[in-house]
């Protein structure tokens, strides 16, 4: 069931690139059915499995059999999670992108191809195949930036590709090596994720090449010090293209982190565990200081995401259930809310104003002018800051809570993170929105701001919504993370950590 | 099972939302819709008060049911008769304070769901009895306070809002993780089970025992004190109160000084005293001494202030540093134990008793000063006035009984409480409350220069045609002045209700 999300988004690039080319509005209705079926089968998909705990197995097809590769698509209660988060993202962001004129079929296409390829990525638990899947969107992000974004594009296009292919190098490096090592214990050829957990790798292999592969993936994943691909690229992505970057490309790395570097290697993430932590750290600090000085809107959301992220490494670092529950929980909630923010600074505000800059926002009164951005800004705003009743406060403290039992004085640098945090959104809303500066003397020849349309009220209510309800019944998800991090398959790596 | 005090949370949330879902066209319709909603919180309370049982004193109208299993979330609900006495205030102030804004203007439907949701947001606090779920409402009553102060406050306001707000983040977040690390050590979010594992000692050794780090709950105790340090505030970490409450709205002010500082001092009793009374003990000095830094430093400080909102923000910081001298000398170690359990439920009966008639009396000021700002077009310097007795006499007379209710006038409802406070800790903590009885001098001069400067003295001719009270104001602030008499004469008449639950307490102390 669930594979059909993969088929169904590509079916969806298929039939936009036979649509004619000046057919737009056609594009749109196709690029939104497609998304939506998409999101409801991930849905259902995820609803119907019963047992989250176990890697349930979708299809198993040999693929290249002489390296032991395999057409291997499974889902267990973390793929869960992230598909969901991938269904809501897409739609919201074709909500969010509905007024692109410019060659609108194409930019769908891309944007689907997109979509597809991080299914892919959640889904495989064939090495071989995640890598494909995972090189796979680097393609359509890129061209989905240099070609609608705004900003420097080029440069933020041929920025995150290149960190991007940096990164997917290293992770290649490392699975090479790791399929020869294995090879010979095993005794045959596999690239299984299932399999190749089993097997007990030499120490001193495990502590030289987890490094290797967990950087690969925390590339993407926006980890200090190798994040400054992040808010450049998001600045310069169209609104639909930094929500899916903020939302799941980010989590790809995340996600990649745990699947991956942190299950093969149990023994070399104990080992560097402190570097982790340490970096994760930095990164909330820096992520959240940096954003408190920006002058471009989108740049502080973009740095927010930095910081966000940080938890989720942080949570990650931590290898004990409670810590790992957070982490994953952080990156479904940190993909909505960040979501969110772009939405709002992108497409409500930028699309309208044609500015970011706080000088010219500020002489705006967009609080008055735009009340539904500014209300949905507060309230993405008050979200982000990690409030309670929204799901990124559930997620921060369990956190923060596996963060007490192993680092105590790191925990307590993060919550210097948290307040700068409260203090750049402050400062967000206030220049953004309700600034006192007077109002720029209008012009005659200044055409009012158009209103919100119903597309961006529907995604911002859907967004919201899913914050709060996983804020409030954080359960829901919580039912799928936590019998998956208490499952065999992270067993040897929750070994090394205490709790 | 009974939901009371859900639904007394509800009413007012959801009385935010249709209001807010009204728009600002029909403005009388959202004004009587607020107050319909603020008096069906008052109504609930009264149900509450009457169907207390005093007698037992211990957590009544409890709700409990698992919320998230596998976090020990719990949803538990109750009160005492230290939440009982909150909510009332609670119930109390929020109409006053939305009739106080009945000429608010611009966007009124905004203006008044955050009133109403800040109400819901008290409500909860005080009923609350799991940390997961209090701290929900805890920050849920800020973002509210913080709109107010800054969509509707004075000319600084932006810099009031943002101050407030940061501040007060700053001690709730290093209140969470103190709890992150309380719930990491043992499993539970529960105050009540919290309390009964710190009165074993078994706390304390679990904390030390998952930190490996013997002063571990010395650190823990600093985070939690420092989240509601800044809420009392205790000085030095009172910095954000004057801007605040000078700049927001003469309403609001009535809310954040009746009631939100409150929420501080709940949070003293409820949760630091009951789960560090061990770490008290360990720093009792210095939290004197901070005590009596709070009470005569922010009393000299009002004296030197020439704005009423600001003499009256710094005096309630001196009222509130009465009930924090009551807690810690509560604390101290008991001696002679009958004799000494005695002056701590004085001590501790006065303090809860201070904090009502504070949420009264300040509330009541603040109404007084935003009726003389309607006035006086906004102006409300000390040197701005005088001689407003001979033009105003009835708001003279009226503002001059909650004067002396704030400056503790035997026969109003101040003085019960601060005598009360000082009868139990001057046994207890001589040197103290010897010295604290410095602010209650300083705080009679600044009061009486107070009235001096603005009622007596020659009159000012640009306020020679300043109209009196109106009916309507009248009857507005009637009920805080009636309840003044009421309370100085009969104090017994709340005394009732929490004295088990103080006595309660103090037992929970004694180990």
């Amino acid at each position: 069931m669930l594979a059909w999300t993969i088929y169904i988004t590509f079916i969806g690039v298929l039939v936009l690139m036979l649509l004619p080319r000046d057919n737009a509005r056609a594009a749109r209705i196709v690029a939104l059915l497609t998304a939506i079926a998409g999101c409801v089968v991930a849905f259902i998909g995820a609803i119907q499995q019963t047992h989250p705990g176990e890697v349930a197995t979708i299809t198993q097809i040999d693929w290249i059999p002489s390296i032991g590769a395999s057409y291997f698509l499974a889902a267990d209660g973390i793929s869960l999670v992230l598909v969901v988060l991938t269904g809501l993202a897409a739609v919201s962001g074709i909500l969010f992108s509905w007024n692109i004129e410019k060659r609108t079929k194409e930019f769908f296409a891309f944007y689907l191809a997109l979509i597809g390829g991080v299914y892919g990525v959640f889904l495989s638990f064939d090495v071989l195949l995640l890598f494909v899947f995972y090189e796979l969107t680097i393609i359509p992000k890129y061209f989905l930036i240099a070609r609608w974004g705004s900003t420097r594009k080029e440069y933020g296009a041929m920025k995150l590709a290149l960190y991007s292919f940096v990164g997917s190098h290293l992770v290649l490096i490392g699975l090479v090596a790791t399929w020869v090592v294995a090879k010979g214990q095993l005794g045959h050829a596999s690239l299984n994720l299932i399999e190749l957990s089993k097997v007990s790798l030499p120490l001193a292999f495990q502590h030289w090449m987890f490094p290797l592969v967990f950087i690969g993936f925390a590339i993407l994943a926006g980890m200090w010090p190798f994040h400054t691909w992040a808010p450049t690229g998001h600045v310069a992505a169209p609104t639909a293209g930094s929500m899916l970057l903020a939302g799941v490309v980010m989590k790809l790395g995340a996600y990649g982190c745990l699947r991956v570097a942190m299950v093969l290697f149990p023994e070399g993430a104990k080992e560097w565990q402190w570097a982790i932590a340490a970096l994760a750290v930095a990164g909330i600090v820096y992520g959240a200081g940096v954003a408190l000085v920006q002058k471009d809107f989108k740049f502080v959301i973009g740095y927010s995401s930095v910081s966000h992220m940080g938890f989720v490494l942080l949570g990650l670092a931590t290898l004990n259930t409670i810590g790992l529950d957070g982490a994953v929980l952080q990156m479904f909630s940190h993909g909505i809310i960040a979501g969110l923010l772009f939405a709002v600074v992108g497409r409500m505000v930028y699309d309208r104003t044609h500015t970011r800059d706080f000088n010219d926002l500020e002489t705006m009164q967009l609080g008055k002018k735009l009340p539904f951005a500014a209300i949905t800004f507060v309230i993405a705003g008050v979200a982000s800051m990690g409030l309670p009743g929204f799901s990124g406060f559930i997620a921060e403290l369990q956190v923060l809570m596996g963060a007490w039992a192993v680092f105590p004085k790191l925990t307590i640098l993060s919550g210097v993170g948290i307040i700068v945090g409260v203090a750049y959104t402050l400062r967000a809303v206030q220049k953004g929105f309700y600034s006192d500066a007077p109002a720029k003397a209008s012009d005659p020849h200044e055409h009012p701001l158009e209103p919100i349309t119903i597309p961006e009220k529907v995604g911002a209510v859907m967004l919201i919504g899913a914050s709060l309800v996983i804020g409030l019944f954080p359960g829901l998800l919580m039912n799928w993370i936590e019998p998956c991090v208490k499952s065999p398959l992270f067993e040897r790596l929750l070994k090394g950590g205490s709790l | 099972m009974n939901h009371w005090l859900t639904i007394l949370t509800l009413v007012p949330f959801l009385g935010g939302i249709v209001i807010a879902g009204l728009g600002s066209e029909r403005k009388n319709l959202l004004r009587i819709l607020a107050l319909a909603t603020s008096l069906i919180g008052l109504g609930g309370a009264l149900c509450l008060w009457l169907h207390f049982n005093a007698a037992e004193g211990g957590l009544q109208f409890v709700e409990k049911f698992d919320w998230v299993p596998t976090l020990g979330i719990q949803y538990s609900l109750g009160v005492d008769g230290l939440g009982l006495l909150m909510v009332m205030l609670t119930a109390i102030v929020t109409p006053l304070a939305i009739l106080a804004s009945w000429n608010v203007e611009d966007r009124p439907h905004v203006y008044h769901a955050l009133v109403l949701w800040l109400q819901a947001g008290l409500f909860g606090t005080f009923t609350a009895l799991n940390f997961f779920h209090w701290f929900l409402f805890w920050e849920l009553g800020l973002i509210p306070a913080f709109f107010l102060i800054k969509l509707w406050g004075g000319p600084k306001r932006s810099g009031a809002a943002m101050q407030f707000f940061i501040y007060t983040m700053v001690g709730s977040i290093a209140l969470l993780l103190s709890f992150l690390a309380i719930r990491l050590a043992t499993g539970s979010f529960d105050f009540i089970e919290l309390a009964g594992l710190a009165k074993s000692g078994v706390l304390a050794s679990k904390l030390s025992a998952t930190f490996g780090w013997q002063n571990i709950g010395l650190i823990i105790f600093f985070g939690a004190f420092l989240g509601f340090a800044v809420k009392v505030p205790v000085i030095p970490f009172h910095t954000w109160l004057p801007a605040a409450y000078s700049e927001a709205p003469s309403p609001v002010t009535m809310l954040l000084t009746g009631v939100m500082s409150k929420m501080g001092m709940y949070g003293f009793l409820r949760i630091l005293l009951p789960i560090f009374p061990e770490q008290i003990r360990q720093v009792l000095t210095p939290l004197l001494w901070l005590a009596v830094a709070t009470i005569v430093l922010s009393a000299c400080a009002a004296f030197a202030q020439k704005d009423l909102k600001r003499i009256l923000a710094y005096s309630s910081i001196n009222h509130l540093g009465y009930c924090l001298l009551a807690l810690f000398a509560a604390a101290s170690v008991a001696t002679g134990v009958t004799a000494s359990d005695l002056q701590k439920a004085a001590a501790l009966d006065g303090a809860l008793l201070q904090m009502f008639n504070h949420g009264l009396t300040a509330s009541a000021l603040f109404l007084f000063v935003s009726l003389i700002e309607k006035r006086s077009g906004g102006l409300r310097g000390l040197g701005d006035f005088g001689g407003l007795r001979k033009v105003v006499p009835v708001f003279t007379g009226l503002m001059g009984i909650a004067l002396f209710s704030s400056l503790g006038l035997p026969g109003l409802n101040g003085f019960v409480g601060e005598f009360l406070i000082f009868k139990g800790v001057f046994p207890l903590a001589p040197w103290a409350a010897a010295i604290s009885t410095i602010g209650l001098l300083v705080t009679a001069i600044f009061l009486l220069t107070l009235i001096q400067r603005v009622f007596c003295g020659p009159l000012n001719e640009r306020w020679a045609k300043m109209p009196d009270l109106t009916t309507a104001e009248r009857l507005l602030v009637l009920p805080s002045i009636a309840l003044m008499f009421v309370l100085g004469i009969w104090p017994q008449f709340i005394l009732g209700k929490i004295d088990a639950t103080v006595v309660q307490l103090v037992q929970q102390l004694n180990f």
